[in-house]
């Protein structure tokens, strides 16, 4: 049995304006142990995707459908006391903003005690052991003499090694990142992707990685789903998305990275803006920046389908299989020959 | 810490010089004479008049007034004599100053426990009745004077239902013997009940507001979410994530509220005849008796600059982020 399988989850959020559809039939597994990449523009609906697995949305204003299976557990259907057992001990997350996301009228310490004592019937001084534990293992230097400290009296970087500490310290089964480097310098986000990466190791979860950046997909992820306008665009295993990528948003993404080795001027950019989820656009919800729209894309919306040749690779575009593999072939052919 | 508390009495000191100060110009700018009115007024006779003048230093220059005034208050501790009546004023500020300390940190806990109370409900099940309701009723508080809602609610509570006096104070620690008049805990809380609530209604509305708008701010914060995805159960968060948090500002706003409500006390004490600071002061202005003004005014702001020194210190100590700065 997968660790989570998430079914045709559908998350949608009461506005002003109208019903905005976040998360529109989304379905994924994560295996044991294994890491699975979210990647999409801003809005495209990769972090409500967790929140809602994590039951985080607001309950005011958030209607969910579908099925998010822990351990073949419905998380939707569960009550409020259970998903409250399962939040911070087998499953936990950790958060874009490190500089907001710890409560800053406590100290570390006492924010690591309470999520331990949250879940676990010990003592502060077993929990703090096990913080200080904790705050060694993700690499804070000194950890016994900043234990006592606020967070205003950390570096971003460390205080998003501490939320690290925070969220591993009931040595959970499902680690969920939602762009963890994201708001640290670069030479920040190495770091903790690296330490990301080692802790895995050791402490054996598995990670969904929510991250706008492909780079960090291809260093981490076992697999990747690509997400646009709150679906999924294209589902592979990391090699194939990379060797073989199978839908024009995806080939846009992979075109837009930044290369240390070539001398282009410009990035290439995916032309126009992420459509309104308010009145998504009719057909592919990709068609109106795609470069190889056709006729059938403005009316028909393609169905998340695996390709000919790998039933493990899925991907959602009325392009034939030819043309796919072609622009593939020259997109890959392109960055070798810019990196050769 | 200790560099910190030096600066903040330092600072307090020179507004005491300040507040006084002005408060003596403004007195000699109006058109008023001490002197006639401690001659009986309008039958003042030259020669009393002229003896009043040079016992009350006025043919001195202001300035010298000034000094003669502060050197009396720092060597002496003493605030003088009233123009008017001659009563040390020390004394009157003795038997003053209790009852408006009752009225004002009575009413401070009131507004406190029931903006704390409606605040945090509404932000908690905001557009829900009692969340429009609360709106209501701040509309209402933040728009009806103190002297209306005083004589709206002794006209209810005392002359029509009978449920509580309407009018004088009760000493609570006992009358004084013979006096006939009530005292002890029980009747002064008795009392003090119409004045209380007069008294906090305006500032309970605004507290309501204020409490509502910080919660549900602090509700939508980073690290109430990361409480959640830890697997904190909601009560938690509320006291030991959101609260803390959504009240720091608050008690900086009621160390200065409370000098605020000091302005306001005035009317409650009048429509309920406490003979506090407030209708001393209303007393003093009528008899031209700036010695007596003088005096109300130098302790209330002592007062005040006190209560400030004592919520910045409080504040320093629940906000390390100020603590260390």
């Amino acid at each position: 049995m997968a660790l989570l399988e998430v079914k045709d989850l559908r998350t949608s959020f009461k506005t002003e304006d109208g019903i905005v559809k976040a998360v529109d039939g989304v379905s994924f597994t994560v295996e044991k142990g294994q890491t699975l990449g979210i990647v999409g523009e801003s809005g495209s609906g990769k972090s409500v995707t967790c929140l809602t697995i994590m039951g985080l949305n607001a309950k005011r204003t958030t209607m969910s459908s579908g099925e998010a299976l822990w351990k073949g557990k419905d998380l939707l259907r569960a009550k409020s006391s259970e998903l409250r057992k399962i939040r911070g001990d087998e499953m936990s997350m950790i958060f874009q903003d490190p500089m907001t996301s710890l409560n800053p009228v406590h100290t570390i310490g006492k924010q690591l005690v309470e999520a331990v004592q949250l879940h676990r019937d010990v003592t502060v001084r077993v929990a703090k052991a096990r913080a200080l534990e904790l705050l060694k293992a993700v690499g804070i230097p000194k950890a016994e003499g900043r234990i006592d400290d606020y967070p205003h009296q950390f570096s971003g970087g460390m205080r998003q090694r501490v939320m690290i500490a925070m969220a591993l310290i009931n040595d959970p089964d499902l680690l969920i990142a939602d762009e963890p480097t994201t708001a640290l310098d670069v030479t920040t986000q190495a770091q903790i992707l690296n330490l990301m990466k080692r802790l895995q190791e050791d402490f054996g979860s598995a990670i969904i990685m929510i991250t706008h950046d492909l780079g960090v997909v291809a260093e981490t992820a076992d697999d990747v789903v690509v997400m646009y306008a709150a679906k999924v665009v294209e589902h592979a295993k990391v090699h194939d998305l990379f060797n073989r990528p199978q839908h024009p948003y995806t080939w846009g993404l992979m075109g837009s990275l930044p290369r240390l080795e070539t001398d282009t001027e410009r990035l290439v950019q995916i032309p126009g803006q992420p459509p309104s989820l308010l009145r998504p656009p009719s057909g592919c919800r990709f068609h109106p920046r795609c470069p190889y729209v056709m006729g059938v894309c403005r009316t028909t919306e393609p169905k998340l389908l695996a390709t000919e040749r790998d039933p493990s690779h899925l991907q959602a575009c009325h392009l034939d299989q030819e043309t796919k593999d072609r622009e593939a072939n020259k997109l890959i052919e392109s960055t070798m020959a810019e990196v050769g | 810490m200790f560099r910190y508390l030096i600066r903040r009495i330092l600072w307090a000191i020179f507004l005491f010089l300040v507040i006084t100060f002005v408060t003596f110009v403004i007195f000699f700018m109006a058109p008023n004479n001490p002197a006639r009115a401690m001659c009986g007024g309008d039958q003042a006779g030259p020669v009393c008049l002229k003896t009043a003048t040079e016992k009350l230093g006025l043919d001195k220059p202001l300035p010298v007034q000034y000094g003669l005034f502060l050197k009396r208050l720092v060597w002496e501790h003493s605030l003088g004599t009233s123009y008017a009546t001659s009563q040390s004023i020390n004394e009157t500020i003795k038997q003053a100053a209790p009852v408006t300390a009752s009225l004002v940190f009575g009413g401070a806990v009131c507004w406190m426990i029931i903006g704390l109370s409606v605040g945090i409900f509404s932000a908690l099940r905001p557009r829900s009745l009692i969340d429009r309701a609360a709106m209501v009723f701040v509309l209402i508080g933040v728009s009806a004077h103190p002297v209306w809602i005083g004589l709206i609610f002794s006209y209810v509570f005392g002359v029509r239902l009978h449920i509580t006096p309407i009018a004088n104070y009760a000493n609570f620690f006992g009358a004084p013997p013979d006096s006939g008049l009530p005292g002890g805990p029980v009747q002064w809380a008795y009392h003090m009940i119409l004045p209380w609530m007069t008294f906090a209604i305006l500032f309970a509305a605004l507290y309501v507001r204020m409490i509502r708008a910080n919660v549900m701010e602090t509700l939508n914060e980073d690290y109430v979410r990361t409480a959640r995805a830890k697997g904190a159960p909601e009560q938690r968060i509320l006291f030991s994530h959101v609260l803390r948090n959504a009240l720091l500002p608050v008690v900086t706003m009621l160390g200065m509220d409370i000098g605020v409500a000091l302005g306001g006390a005035i009317f409650t004490e009048y429509v309920y005849q406490l003979p506090g600071l407030g209708r001393t002061s209303v007393i003093a202005i009528q008899a031209e008796d700036l010695a007596t003004l003088e005096g109300v005014v130098v302790f209330a702001t002592i007062a005040i600059l006190f209560f400030n020194l004592i919520v910045d210190l409080l504040y320093a100590w629940i906000d390390p982020r100020i603590r260390l700065s």
